[in-house]
């Protein structure tokens, strides 16, 4: 178990040194096979079953490019503000990992596919900072160690390792930052805040599951310290595979502090990879890592240069959906919230259902009461999500038969459920439940015995049974209404008022 | 009954469409060959006979219930092991591969079984196809049927020979600097590499990717050409596999048999390529050659390549840094063998370490060696960037002649097969042996080498090598195609035939007693 080590208190270090930051964040695509072969890209299947001589790096294998993760990187390139390669090139970056079928990953080196982009985040104190983007370049991932034997699945004490190259070839796209200055105390926070922004990107870009938990995003978070009045930059440190908003900041923060005091008590920070301890929340010391590794980049022979046209580039361009941060703005303003009723809805993961809902007609404040209130609640018993409970069209409907007095709060929670246990659209619901508000009856009743009254023929023609000449009193009816009723309840009531059927019980 | 094994592809195919014979007749011959050639030869690895006569007798009941074959379908092939066969071990001619069967089928082996070939074993070559004699096999060279003292060429010699020695009628080779072509030089048969993206590589062996290309080895221009037919065409597994529609090169050998063929045809002769360093049979066989291309209507030129001197240069710093990429899969963990370190903790690092000292020979390892120097930080634009730029240069220099001429040739290589062991103690030697067949790999042209003629002083095989501008190879099979017709009538007979009968090694003891 790694120990934590001796830390500075946070302000102090602050005082002493300026933290310089540097992220490298990768996106594990969502394509529907992996970056080189027809393998799917599936996470949980059994082990070793998605393979093939290409991503197995079997003698005689040769690499195909995955059109659909080209397109997917260059979307989120664009994304990001960057400028798309004319030409771009794989690479091979050769080292010896046995997780690396090949001995090499097939990488980019000096034509990424993307580059020089910037990416604005937004603080919770309102200070806005804007992060350089460097590049972001394809690659393909690792396979997956299992160290058997040893304690907590370490390599070190383990009696052997298992492999499994399902995840071996799946399409990665890595965003490298320049790096950050002038972070000052935010620095963890810009380092979960701008992780965050990245997940939420290419997630509104459909390019990835975006699930942290399962590594779809995961993020190398660089750490150095300059002492104040320096303008010399210390040794960095590279945390790797820090996956969780939470540990992002922890670990940047921890670094800081670690830093920090081993600088003041006259030790030297060593260039290394550190792994984040996400239970103890500690880092400790990786490999050494040198900025003279020497991986043998050279231009991948088995692949041609992917030279995407601009006319594609600018058609994927008008695919782009609105920038996320710009569109919680957008969203915020619209609806009127306030920060708090806002950040409920980001935080719940509602803020699509809740436009599509409020697009469908219904209040925003409405919306917002009904999905992070009933709706949250019987998902959260329910253990599943809030939209696969219903969807926004029936949630806008619901609400509409509130407001137009149909229906109270309470009785809408019952036609919910009815909803929910897939008794139909709230309308349908009401009609099959009978749980319109009595009062409303009145207004119809009163329509319908005046339209009886005015078509006696009619009347004479339904008590003789023939039920279809009811058809003549209910558009009457609803023409009355103003088409402010229910047809299927007006049918019922002009059925009950001719004396037909027995007249129901009032709820 | 007809002598099966002197027939070459085309004549056995006839054979087999008109009933004649029966491709288990065909395929049954060929084994018995082997068996009594290769205690001599030693030119396959693996033969597979049983599997071999039972695929020839599927085929010979489809064709019995009247089903429609392809041109070569029961006609015996052999398959050079750096190609992935899934019923076959596939070594590459390493100890690291040693009883390795892959999962899967090379393209071009594929293609060969759905047009009903008869896949008859794996050949020898020099380990993972680095070398010119197959002396670097880790299974004990091959020799050549002409004298087996010596070397058959390299790394393809296992195919060559086999094809020399009447144990199969065609042949899989792979040419990453002259290994289908030296082979066929030295041994008296045809070898064609073809364009660059012509035939798929997907399950050949890689040794260095932007230059291998798999082709045909045989014993005529025409049989290369159907196996050509076969091989070819674009593979979306293999992504630097060109999208053309290719032309039938059958058709364009055929056309090469017609009166007048090489009326007009601009030949050039590339200066770089005749010059100090060849064997004198070598280059009097060539200029008989040139005179006899000039009295059938050639239009005969001299070409200049100037940048052709930094070819082997180049070539010896882009093979090995892509071979040392290539070559670092085979590592112990998901295939071939696994060697534990004598002593201390068994770590994946060690184990890798253990079983690439054990499993690599020692050309393979002085290659890896070489490529991870040339690529190293610091020695890259020195050495490869370099070796690249050269490269582009030789494509000018190629894209300059095809200017002028419409085909270029030259020796296929500069001397006669040599001795076992001749060059073996030196390497650079060795690699300057290649000096003739390089450029075309550089540039990604496709090339032939087809007998011109026996030495005088050595009684042995010399190759023609004729190159075409990428993606003409059709007017490599019609020029072949003539000039072997024209050749042929001039001496009045084939090279081959004049191949001396190979014995069974145990009716002799040397001279020292046992072998
Ligand atoms: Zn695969």
């Amino acid at each position: 178990m790694a120990a934590k080590a001796e830390l500075m208190d946070y302000d102090k270090a602050l005082e002493l040194f300026e933290p310089v930051l540097g992220f490298e964040v990768h996106v594990e695509l969502n394509t529907k096979t992996k970056m080189f072969c027809g393998c799917a890209n599936e996470f949980g299947s059994g082990a070793n079953t998605n393979t093939c001589p290409t991503c197995l790096g079997l003698p005689g294998g040769l690499p195909q490019v995955n059109r659909q993760a080209i397109e997917s990187s260059i979307r989120l390139g664009l994304a990001l503000g960057c400028e798309i390669a004319e030409t771009s090139r794989f690479a091979r970056k050769n080292y010896f990992y046995p997780d690396t079928a090949k001995n090499f990953q097939t990488s980019q080196y000096d034509e990424p596919i993307a580059f020089n982009g910037q990416l604005t985040i937004e603080l919770e104190s309102g200070r806005q900072v804007t992060v350089d983007i460097e590049r972001a370049h394809m690659e393909d991932d690792a396979g997956k160690l299992t160290h058997m034997g040893g304690a907590a699945g370490r390599i070190q004490g383990a009696d052997y390792s298992l492999v499994d190259y399902n995840r071996g070839g799946v399409p990665l796209v890595e965003i490298v930052t320049q790096m950050i200055e002038g972070a000052e105390a935010d620095a963890p926070e810009i380092g979960k805040t701008y992780v965050a922004a990245i997940r939420e990107i290419v997630k509104a870009l459909g390019v990835s599951n975006a699930r942290m938990e399962e590594g779809n995003v995961r993020c190398d978070a660089n750490v150095s310290l300059r002492p104040r009045g320096s303008n010399i930059l210390g040794t960095r440190t590279e945390t790797k595979n820090v996956n969780s908003l939470r540990s992002v900041e922890r670990a940047v923060r921890y670094e800081i502090q670690r830093q920090a005091a081993l600088l003041t008590a006259g030790g030297t920070i060593t260039q290394e990879t550190r792994h984040w301890h996400e239970d103890t929340g500690v880092t400790s010391a990786g490999r050494p890592k040198s900025d003279a590794d020497d991986y043998r980049y050279f231009p991948e022979p088995d692949l041609v240069p992917v030279a995407p046209s601009r006319a594609w580039v600018e058609e994927l361009r008008a695919t782009l959906p609105e920038p996320p941060a710009a569109r919680r703005k957008r969203l915020q303003a619209d609806w009127g919230f306030v920060n708090l009723e806002f950040q409920d809805v980001v935080n719940s993961d509602l803020l699509d259902v809740l436009e599509a809902t409020i697009a469908a007609g219904a209040p925003a404040q409405a919306a917002r009461k009904w999905w992070t209130g009933e709706i949250a609640r019987l998902a959260n018993a329910t253990g599943v999500s809030a939209d696969s409970l219903v969807t926004p069209v029936q949630v806008a409907a619901l609400i509409e038969l509130i407001t137009d007095g149909t229906l109270t709060d309470r009785l809408a929670r019952q036609v919910l459920e009815g909803v929910i246990a897939g008794e139909g659209t709230p309308s349908e619901v009401v009609a099959s439940r009978g749980l319109a508000v009595v009062s409303d009856d009145g207004a119809l009743i009163a329509a319908i015995d005046q339209a009886l009254a005015s078509q006696p023929d009619v009347l004479a023609k339904i008590r003789d049974g023939k039920v279809q000449a009811a058809g003549a009193v209910i558009g009457a009816v609803m023409k009355a209404m103003r088409g402010q009723a229910d047809a299927a309840r007006v049918r019922e009531l002009v059925l009950e008022r001719a004396g037909t059927a027995p007249a129901e019980s009032a709820e | 009954m007809t002598n099966l094994i002197n027939q070459t592809a085309s004549a056995l195919a006839g054979l087999l469409a008109d009933g004649t014979v029966s491709s288990v007749d065909v395929t049954r011959a060929h084994l018995d060959h082997i068996d009594a050639v290769e205690p001599d030869v030693h030119a396959f690895l693996h033969v597979a006979s049983d599997a071999a006569l039972a695929t020839a007798a599927r085929v010979d009941a489809r064709r019995a219930a009247g089903e429609k074959l392809g041109p070569l379908a029961g006609v015996p092939i052999a398959i050079k092991d750096v190609l992935a066969t899934l019923d076959m071990p596939s070594t590459a001619g390493s100890k690291i591969l040693e009883g390795w069967i892959p999962p899967y089928d090379a393209t071009v082996v594929k293609r060969i079984r759905d047009a009903d070939l008869i896949p008859l074993g794996k050949t020898n070559m020099d380990e993972f196809a680095m070398g010119s004699s197959t002396e670097h096999s880790a299974y004990g060279p091959t020799h050549n049927p002409w004298d087996l003292d010596r070397i058959p060429g390299g790394s393809g010699g296992g195919s060559a020979a086999a094809v020399a020695a009447f144990e199969a009628p065609l042949a899989l080779g792979s040419d990453t600097g002259g290994s289908i072509r030296q082979p066929a030089a030295v041994t008296g048969s045809v070898g064609v590499k073809p364009t660059y993206g012509g035939v798929s590589r997907y399950g050949a062996i890689a040794l260095a990717s932007s230059l291998d290309q798999v082709g045909p080895v045989t014993r005529t221009v025409l049989d290369a050409a159907l196996l050509h037919d076969v091989i070819g065409g674009h593979d979306p597994l293999d992504s630097t596999s060109l999208t053309d529609v290719w032309p039938s090169m059958t058709a364009a050998a055929q056309a090469g048999l017609k009166d007048g063929a090489l009326k007009g045809v601009r030949v050039g002769v590339i200066k770089e390529l005749n010059g100090a360093g060849f064997q004198p049979g070598v280059k009097q066989r060539f200029e008989e050659t040139l005179a006899l291309l000039t009295a059938a209507g050639a239009i005969v030129s001299e070409v200049s390549a100037p940048n052709f001197e930094y070819a082997v240069s180049a070539y010896y710093l882009i093979l090995p840094a892509e071979a040392s990429s290539n070559l670092a899969r085979f590592d112990s963990v998901r295939f071939g063998i696994r060697v534990n370190p004598d002593d201390g903790p068994l770590t994946s690092e060690r184990v890798m370490a253990a079983t690439r000292d054990a499993g690599f020979g020692d050309e393979v390892k002085r290659r890896i060696i070489l490529g991870t120097y040339a690529l190293s930080a610091g020695y890259y634009d020195a050495y490869y960037g370099s070796a690249q730029k050269v490269r582009t240069l030789i494509q000018r220099d190629f894209a300059a002649a095809f200017d002028q001429v419409d085909l270029l040739v030259s020796p296929t290589a500069p001397t006669t097969a040599f001795k076992f062991g001749e060059k073996l103690a030196d390497p650079m030697a060795m690699y300057l042996n290649d000096i003739t067949t390089i450029p075309a790999n550089l540039a990604g042209i496709p090339g032939m080498s087809l007998p011109m003629g026996l030495a005088p002083e050595d009684g042995l095989p010399v190759g023609l090598q004729v190159m075409a501008p990428a993606r003409a190879d059709a007017r490599l099979y019609t020029f072949g195609a003539a000039v072997e017709q024209l050749l042929e009538a001039h001496w009045g007979h084939t090279l081959l035939s004049q191949a001396p009968a190979l014995a069974h090694t145990e009716m002799f003891a040397t001279e020292g007693g046992a072998v």
